[in-house]
Formats: structure tokens, sequence, C-alpha cells
């Protein structure tokens, strides 16, 4: 049987790029499992971050106005629905800045006093909202980069999963509680 | 929590990752967490219970130099495996873009994933393809990832889009913090130290032996106490006999040994003029009380907080050292302040404190409920991936 050389060439090429085809679907669909597990996480982490606020707040270590202050906002973060979420957060971030940013703070989390504990659970639950928001929004970026590629779009790879977006929030905690990395 | 650790390299050549591998696991293990270390080594060897063995590695030359790496089908099984039977919790690969164990166990799992970043390396242009094409989806099978200094974040950074929590290389406080001296000490004359590899130029023996007569005129009776790996005769042929009367050689010492070295001398100087991507060796010497004086490199900057918990000078200048090791011998005040603001320090890279921020780490990617499974989806161009079992 004599086979020309150009079917020999197509059928080479068409399974090469179905192989290629294959690793991409596999890589989108292994980065919308972790998109999805990242913003689980977040979302933890943020409840976790309001209820060590509503501590903070009630434990009797700051002032009744900052303590009010703080729980209002606690609040508003805790029944805030998706499209205000990141507004709401971002505001709980200002009222913690605007109400433990001085060195009074400082010198309670060196004291080891019933206060330290309180404002280091503080500390611990902020600093995991920056962890958890940035590799939440590495993975969002990453399933973005590679759902604009042409192939991917033209023969959509990516099924009909929603397009992932970054959570954009100002999670910067105030200064005497800030862990670093 | 049960935690699977993977070391790239042979766990029986002493390295800087190897050490923070066994170090974080020995922390976890202390803090209460189930741990396994996947390794290359040699499967005779008397190994820590902890440690699984993939085998022999076998020395390729990788990134300038010769790296110890394991790779093919047999390690890769191996690595599947390991994932298989232990249902871990969290899966953490060191130098997972590095062709070796900790980049096929990532390729062999899926779930929550955590890499650490330890050396700076960006691949030549001529082959910036290739990698890029592993280590794109590489870095997509990560939860999260870790870099150990800035210039290990730059790996991560340079592949457009992602980036790193910065977690410093913990150091054993504890071991350092001992208080056997070498024999012989405490002594009259002042004694300055120095640590590292004796033939290796970038290590800057060759800068302080410039230094030292200048020293000398100032402080006559200054000796030079040296330990490191390296070929003594060789290096002492080519010191001037000014410097090598003055200059005592140990060779290679054991971690003990270092740290009594530590405490022992009046003055640590780490003249190193490059390719130190964070400086461990400053750590240790800060853990012991001494007081350390060092070249101005970014990663010895950092650790140094910019000059507050130990002197600097400028890379390479031997007459900048010079001034810097005679002002601080002549000023035994001085040197228990800095030593004293070194020790202050090192404090937040005590492994304690590390070990907790990665766990904080961990616990951020690890989810209830979900265990690090193998990984049974095609590779690459999936010639090689097994079936997948019930279609799931």
């Amino acid at each position: 049987m004599r086979v020309d050389w150009w079917v020999v060439v197509l059928v080479t090429a068409v399974v090469l790029f179905g192989l290629y085809l294959r690793g991409l679907a596999g890589r989108l669909d292994r980065l919308h499992v972790r998109v999805e597990a990242a913003a689980e996480a977040l979302d933890a982490q943020l409840v976790r971050r309001s209820a060590a606020v509503l501590e903070t707040a009630t434990c009797g270590l700051l002032d009744p106005a900052s303590s009010m202050l703080l729980a209002d906002a606690a609040h508003a973060a805790q029944v805030a629905e998706p499209p205000q979420r990141e507004q709401v957060e971002s505001a709980l971030t200002h009222a913690l800045r605007a109400t433990l940013d001085g060195p009074e703070v400082s010198e309670v989390m060196a004291s080891g006093g019933p206060g330290q504990e309180v404002l280091a659970d503080l500390a611990e639950a902020c600093h995991r909202v920056v962890l958890a928001r940035r590799f939440h929004n590495d993975a969002a970026a990453a399933t973005f980069r590679l759902r604009r590629q042409r192939v991917v779009r033209y023969l959509r790879l990516a099924g009909s999963a929603p397009m992932p977006r970054t959570f954009e929030m100002d999670d910067l905690p105030p200064e005497p509680l800030r862990i670093p990395g | 929590m049960r935690v699977g650790l993977v070391c790239p390299y042979s766990w029986e050549v002493p390295g800087g990752v190897k050490e923070h591998v066994r170090d974080l696991a020995e922390e976890l293990l202390r803090l209460g967490h189930d741990v396994s270390v996947l390794t290359p080594g040699d499967p005779e060897a008397d190994l820590e219970p902890y440690v699984v063995s993939v085998g022999r590695a076998v020395p390729v030359p990788f990134n300038g130099s010769v790296a110890r790496l394991v790779f093919g089908p047999v390690s890769a099984s191996r690595a599947r495996r390991w994932i298989r039977e232990n249902s871990f919790d969290v899966l953490h690969a060191h130098e997972p873009l590095a062709p070796s164990l900790g980049m096929l166990t990532v390729w062999a799992a899926s779930g929550p994933i955590v890499g650490t970043f330890h050396a700076n390396y960006l691949p030549r242009s001529r082959v910036y393809g290739a990698s890029y094409g592993v280590a794109q989806p590489t870095l997509e099978r990560l939860s999260a990832r870790i870099a150990v200094s800035e210039a290990a974040r730059g790996t991560v950074v340079t592949h457009v889009g992602w980036d790193a929590v910065l977690i410093p290389n913990g150091v054993s406080v504890r071991r350092y913090a001992g208080d056997r001296l070498l024999p012989g000490f405490p002594r009259e004359e002042p004694t300055i130290g120095f640590l590292g590899r004796i033939d290796e130029p970038r290590k800057g023996l060759p800068v302080l032996v410039e230094a030292l007569p200048a020293i000398a005129a100032e402080h006559p009776s200054v000796r030079l106490l040296v330990a490191g790996p390296g070929d003594v005769a060789e290096v002492s042929a080519a010191l001037p006999d000014e410097v090598l009367a003055r200059t005592d050689f140990l060779g290679l010492v054991s971690d003990d040994d270092k740290a009594a070295l530590l405490r022992s001398v009046d003055l640590y100087v780490a003249p190193n003029t490059g390719g130190e991507s964070f400086g461990i060796v400053l750590l240790e010497a800060m853990a012991a009380g001494a007081p350390v004086l060092a070249s101005d490199i970014d990663s010895f900057r950092t650790v140094l907080d910019n000059g507050r918990a130990g002197e600097l000078f400028p890379v390479g200048d031997a007459a900048g050292l010079a001034a810097a090791a005679g002002r601080l011998l002549a000023d035994p005040e001085r040197r228990r302040a800095v030593g004293a603001a070194g020790r202050a320090h090192v404090q937040q890279y005590d492994w304690a404190e590390v070990a907790r921020r990665v766990v904080a780490v961990y616990e951020t990617v690890a989810k209830p409920g979900v265990v690090v499974t193998e990984d049974t989806r095609a590779h690459g161009f999936g010639l090689f991936a097994r079936p997948r079992e019930n279609g799931g």
C-alpha cells in the first residue's frame, strides 16, 4: 500500500494539535478548580477577620468610640453581598487603620498583657486575608491570561465556566499589626 | 496537619536547600504535625525516620554548575506512589522550577500544593522558550508560592503575572545560643573569624587577607581564624608570610564547632563579593551573638536590617574593611552593642517563628476534607499518561 507523504504529515500534525489542545484543556480545568478553591479560602479568611475584629471591639481594650466604629464595620462586612463586598471589606481595613495605628497598640502587642492575645489573633487574621487574596488573584490572573489566547477562545476550551475576577480590596493592616511577607 | 515535603537535592550532601527542608520538617514535627520528606539520597544510608528516599541522584550540569538531581520515569513513579500512600493535607515542594524531584512531584499531584523558591536562576535566552513552556504550567499547579529572599522572588516574578510570599530562611537560634567556646578562648589577642569555602574567591577571603596588614598596624596582636572546606596547603602557599603567621585554619568544622567559633571570635567578617541570595551564615553569627561586619551586598543588607543589626563595608573594598574592623576591635562597647542588636534582630528568623509563617500559608490553602491526590491526567503531550480510572 502506498501512502502519500503529505497524508502522514497531516495525520501527525492533527494528532499533535489534538494532544496540545488536550494539554491546554487540562491546564484550564485545573486552573478553574484552583480559582474556586482559592475563592472559598479567601471567603473563609474574610469571615475569620471580621470575627476577630468583633472580638477586638468587644473585649474592652479600646475606647468606646473605636469599639463602635470597628463593630459597625465588621458587622457590615459580615452581611455584605458580592457586588459590594470589595468596598465593604476595604472599609473594614480603613476602620482598622484608623483605630489601631497608634503607638499604644504596639505597646500592648509588646507587653504580653491580656489584650495582646486578642490583637495577635487579629494580626494573624489580617495576614491570612493578605495571603488568601494574593493566592486567589494570582490564580485568577493566570486563568484570565490563558483564556485570552486565541485558540482557547475560538475553540471554546473553557466551556461554560465563568471568567474568574480578581478580588480588589485594600488589605493593608495597621502598622503595629503588620506581619511581613 | 499531614505535610509532605519534597527536597530536590541529595539528602547526604550538605547544602542550603537540604538544611532548610530538614530544619522545617523538624520544627513542624515539634509543632505536632505529621511530616514525610521525599528526597533523592543513598537508599542504604541511615536516614531520619521521616525521610523517604527515591534513590541516588545523578550529577548533571545545570544552571552553570553541576547539580545532583533526579529525573526520569522511575523517580516519577516513586513520587506518585509516595503521594498515593500518604494522603497529605498539603504538599510542599522545594525548587519546583529546577528539573528535579520538586518539579516531578508537582506534576504528579493535584490538590493543595505549596512551592518554595530558593535560588535566583533565570533561564538563558536560548532555552527560555522551552523552560517557559514548563515553568508556566508548573506555576499554575501551585496553590501558593513562597520565596526565601527578594533574589529568589525574582525567579517567580520573571514569569509574568506571578508573585510569591516572602518568608526568609530560618536559623535554629537555640543551636547557636549556647555557651561553649573553642579551646583556648577567651584569649588576649583580638580575633577575627571567617567562615566559608577558602578557595572560592566570591566568598571573599582574598579581600580579608588584603585588609589584614592594615588591621595589624593598628592591632599588632590580631589573629585570623578561618573555617571552611578547601585545600589549606594550596591557599596558605599563596598567602604573604605576614598574614600566614597570624592565621589559623580549622578546615571543615561541624555545626557545633561552627557555633563555638562564632561565640569565640571578637568579630565575624563576611567579605563575600556577590552571588549570595540569602546569607544564612550571617543569621548563625547573629544567633551566636558575634558582632558582624559584612560586605554591602543586597542580601546581606536585608538580613542585617540596613546595617542596624551589623556593620557593612563597600563590596570588595579591603581598605574600607580594614578601617571598619580596626574601629570595631578598638571599641568593645560598640562590639557588644552590635552583637546585642544582631541577637535581637535574629529572633524573627528563628525557625519557630519562620515555621509559624509557613504554617499560616498551609492553613490558607488546605481545605478540610481535601487531600493531595495523584494527578492521573495527561502530562505535557500526554504520551506517558496513565489511563484515567473510572473516567474520574
